[in-house]
């Protein structure tokens, strides 16, 4: 509990800090999921593209990285009562697929951990904050390279068939996260 | 008004039960005219003995009128009519309209609550409200954040309001309310985030809570009578739920109360279901999960169980007991029972005696079902009344992080809560289905109060091997537990149906049209296109001597939420892509009222 929270505690800080970055420094130094995704560093299975970002790496024979494969499950199990099945969506929620295009990981998570308002308009839409969250907290990055990899169309609507082995650093990682 | 008030009269005088009843809901339930609970009756029949518009000249009906609500989520529910004035609610912000139908639905007084938005991403499938409930002068309002209020049905004056419990917890509703007696019974939400759920009674004058029984946990909580209170005849016994459940895991098992309730005045008892255990990981919580998924018979007076029956022990699909509970009379091996029927999410018919929780009949509904071979029917078995699950399509067997597939009905079960009619003149029951199957894989969770607490991957996609639609309407023979017809849908329907004198069987799909087939053969025999998909309940009313059709717009709810994107089909081969096209390519999101009669 403590290192999730710990965790937790970095990636507010952190989600701040980048916030106010973005507003000072514009566009350019945004990281999109539209950006490159192209994995350029490996660290025990999980990707990371040219900017630092996560990132999903799908070989030639449909082989996911683990990322992407737990992400899809959280993914399915989190999100998609209000998100849609493959991040396409719902009558009340919008489509991952596209805020992906548009959102940069910065941003992901700061929406995720604190949530988002639009309401009026005959059409109230709600995010609520997932920071307290720890089936979203200790798999952000697995939603954030699934959601990646559908958004660049790297992976289709489908169940990732074949992947990568869950590496001993992640398993560590997700047992001091949930606390166990 | 004249007339309608002698009409009542005449009700009220061959009506000899009123004295146990709520006498203002008994009388208009009783008078065709008027449409004063969601369920048309305290049966839940949805019956309407009006027959102006009928087989013959249904196919003539035309748009009377129309109303916008202003609100562009899932409509779930239907308007009452009482007297001369329409009420109409909506999805969250919970607006209530009055309509004076002498005037063209001029809005007499409008209804807003104040609610926190904060409600809104608690609620688990969109932010439907399945409406208002009318009795003694008073529009009872169940609203999203758990405030149940009372309204003065002339001025919409607020007489009293009481909170039932606490979204920051993950409690909300989506329910309408049952006025019996001199109480006001509410269900509540939130299975998918470990909510501990009760049903409770509120004094109808004053809003103070009478009593409340909750689904799982020790006796006295549940108003459970370990010697009296029943299953299948035989008493539960001290402690039934607990010991179906491992340590204090009850106290965060769900059970939800979110359906259709009924009443029988005769028995004084009032009926509803049970919704799932949480988490969605039937591995994390060993044991039956008494009394998630069930049945429950209570008392109206005091709340005490009278009987349960747990449909399906150890959820492992999340298959939700909450449909609706349809009573009549049914003539069942040579005698006629008081009968309960109810099309469950698991996708078995049950018929049972209502009066003693005897199970009569258990058919699937849909032939796709394939969970369960069959429910347990032999008295004598160690198993009577379970039912056989087939191992295969067992998430409990096949164990966490392994995918379960192929398992039909999906988690939104053969149906979900869109209510059946019956129809006394027909015997037969009408039922709007959900023709999906999918695959299931359950995974650790912990949780966290107000969040949510679900545990499992789906995948959802049209029955295979089936006319590739993804719903069915059906009528059902609840005396032998047989399909009579069935009528093949592109989407779920999850539409409400209303059945009527005239020999007609109403309902919304999807896709937005309201249909009108034959009661007998189920043959169409009228639809109009309205602005967008149909998930609210058809219903019917006169007014200065004319029948009207209406029903809701406004597509969302949980068929939203996969339908939108169009669901995926795993058999889809190489000339398949595209065949399952998503509903966003057939209608947009809105909120409105369509009102039907003839020229």
């Amino acid at each position: 509990m403590l290192s999730f929270l710990n965790r937790k505690a970095a990636i507010f800080t952190f989600a701040a800090i980048a916030t106010l970055q973005i507003a000072d420094l514009g566009p350019a130094n945004r990281a999109f999921a539209a950006d490159d995704p192209k994995a350029v560093k490996d660290e025990d299975g999980k990707y990371f593209d040219a900017k630092g970002n996560p990132t999903y790496s799908i070989k030639p024979d449909g082989t996911v990285d683990w990322f992407t494969y737990s992400g899809y499950r959280r993914y399915h199990s989190e999100c998609h009562v209000c998100h849609g099945p493959d991040g396409m969506g719902s009558t009340y929620a919008p489509a991952l697929l596209d805020s992906l295009k548009h959102l940069d990981y910065e941003k992901f998570q700061a929406i995720v951990i604190e949530g988002r308002q639009n309401v009026g308009n005959g059409n109230e839409k709600v995010m609520p904050s997932l920071g307290l969250n720890k089936n979203v907290m200790c798999y952000l990055d697995d939603i954030y390279v699934y959601l990646r990899a559908r958004s660049d169309d790297a992976l289709g609507r489908v169940r990732p068939g074949k992947r990568e082995n869950k590496s001993q650093a992640t398993i560590d990682a997700e047992k001091a996260c949930l606390g166990e | 008004m004249r007339k309608f008030t002698a009409a009542v009269i005449a009700l009220a005088c061959s009506w000899t039960l009123s004295a146990s009843a709520n006498d203002s809901v008994l009388k208009l339930t009783q008078d065709p005219n008027q449409w004063a609970l969601q369920t048309g009756d305290y049966a839940n029949t949805r019956f309407s003995k009006l027959k102006q518009i009928n087989s013959e000249n249904v196919g003539k009906l035309q748009v009377a009128w129309s109303f916008s609500t202003g609100v562009l989520r899932g409509h779930e529910g239907s308007p009452l009519v009482v007297g001369e004035t329409m009420y109409v609610h909506t999805p969250f912000p919970n607006i209530v309209y009055a309509l004076d139908l002498n005037n063209e639905g001029r809005i007499l007084w409008k209804y807003e609550p104040k609610q926190d938005p904060n409600v809104i991403p608690v609620m688990c499938c969109d932010t439907v409200n399945r409406g208002l409930a009318y009795a003694d002068g008073k529009i009872f309002l169940h609203q999203a954040d758990t405030t149940l209020v009372a309204l003065d049905s002339k001025t919409g004056k607020v007489l009293w309001s009481v909170v039932n419990g606490d979204p920051k917890k993950g409690e909300t509703n989506t329910a309408t309310v049952l006025p019996v007696k001199d109480k006001v019974i509410v269900g509540i939400s939130g299975g998918e985030f470990g909510v501990h759920c009760h049903v409770t009674a509120y004094d109808m004058n004053t809003g103070k809570q009478v009593w409340r029984a909750y689904s799982m946990g020790p006796d006295k909580d549940m108003l459970m009578d370990p010697e009296k209170t029943t299953e299948l005849g035989k008493p539960v016994g001290v402690d039934s739920s607990l010991k179906t459940w491992q340590g204090d895991q009850w106290k965060i098992g769900g059970g939800c109360t979110w359906g259709w309730y009924a009443y029988d005045p005769q028995l004084d008892t009032f009926y509803y279901g049970t919704g799932n255990p949480s988490t969605w990981n039937p591995k994390q919580r060993p044991g039956d999960n008494k009394w998630s998924l069930s049945i429950f018979a209570r008392d109206p007076n005091t709340g005490v169980a009278k009987w349960v029956y747990q449909m399906t022990p150890h959820d492992e699909w999340d298959y939700d007991g909450v449909n609706e509970m349809i009573l009549s009379d049914q003539q069942i091996g040579g005698q006629m029972r008081p009968t309960l029927v109810h099309f469950d999410r698991n996708g078995f018919g049950y018929t049972l005696d209502r009066k003693t929780g005897e199970l009569l009949v258990a058919e699937k509904f849909d032939p796709a079902v394939n969970w369960a071979t069959k429910v347990d029917m032999d008295k004598n078995s160690k198993t009577y009344g379970r039912p056989l699950v087939v191992a295969k399509y067992s998430t409990e067997h096949n164990g966490e992080d392994v995918n379960t597939s192929g398992v039909c009905p999906a988690a939104l079960g053969t149906k979900d809560q869109q209510p059946a009619a019956y129809s006394p003149e027909t015997g037969l029951f009408y039922v709007p289905t959900n023709h999906v199957c999918m695959d299931y894989e359950p995974f650790k969770v912990s949780y966290t109060p107000g969040q949510p607490y679900v545990g499992a991957t789906l995948s959802m996609y049209p029955a295979p091997n089936s006319h590739g639609g993804m719903g069915n309407f059906v009528a059902w023979d609840a005396k032998a537990g047989k399909i009579v017809w069935s009528l093949p849908e592109q989407f779920s329907v999850w539409s409400g149906a209303l059945a009527t004198s005239g020999g007609v069987v109403f309902y919304g799909t999807l896709e937005g049209y309201l249909k009108a087939v034959d009661a007998k053969t189920g043959k169409l025999l009228y639809k109009f296109k309205t602005p967008s998909g149909i998930i609210g309940n058809v219903m019917t009313y006169t007014h200065k001597g004319k029948q009207y059709v209406a029903v809701l717009s406004g597509v969302g709810g949980w068929a939203g939420i996969g339908l939108a994107a169009g669901l995926t089909d795993p058999n889809a081969g190489l000339g398949a892509v595209g065949g399952y096209a998503a509903l966003s390519s057939y209608t947009a999101l809105g909120g409105q009222l369509t009102v039907f009669t003839l020229p």
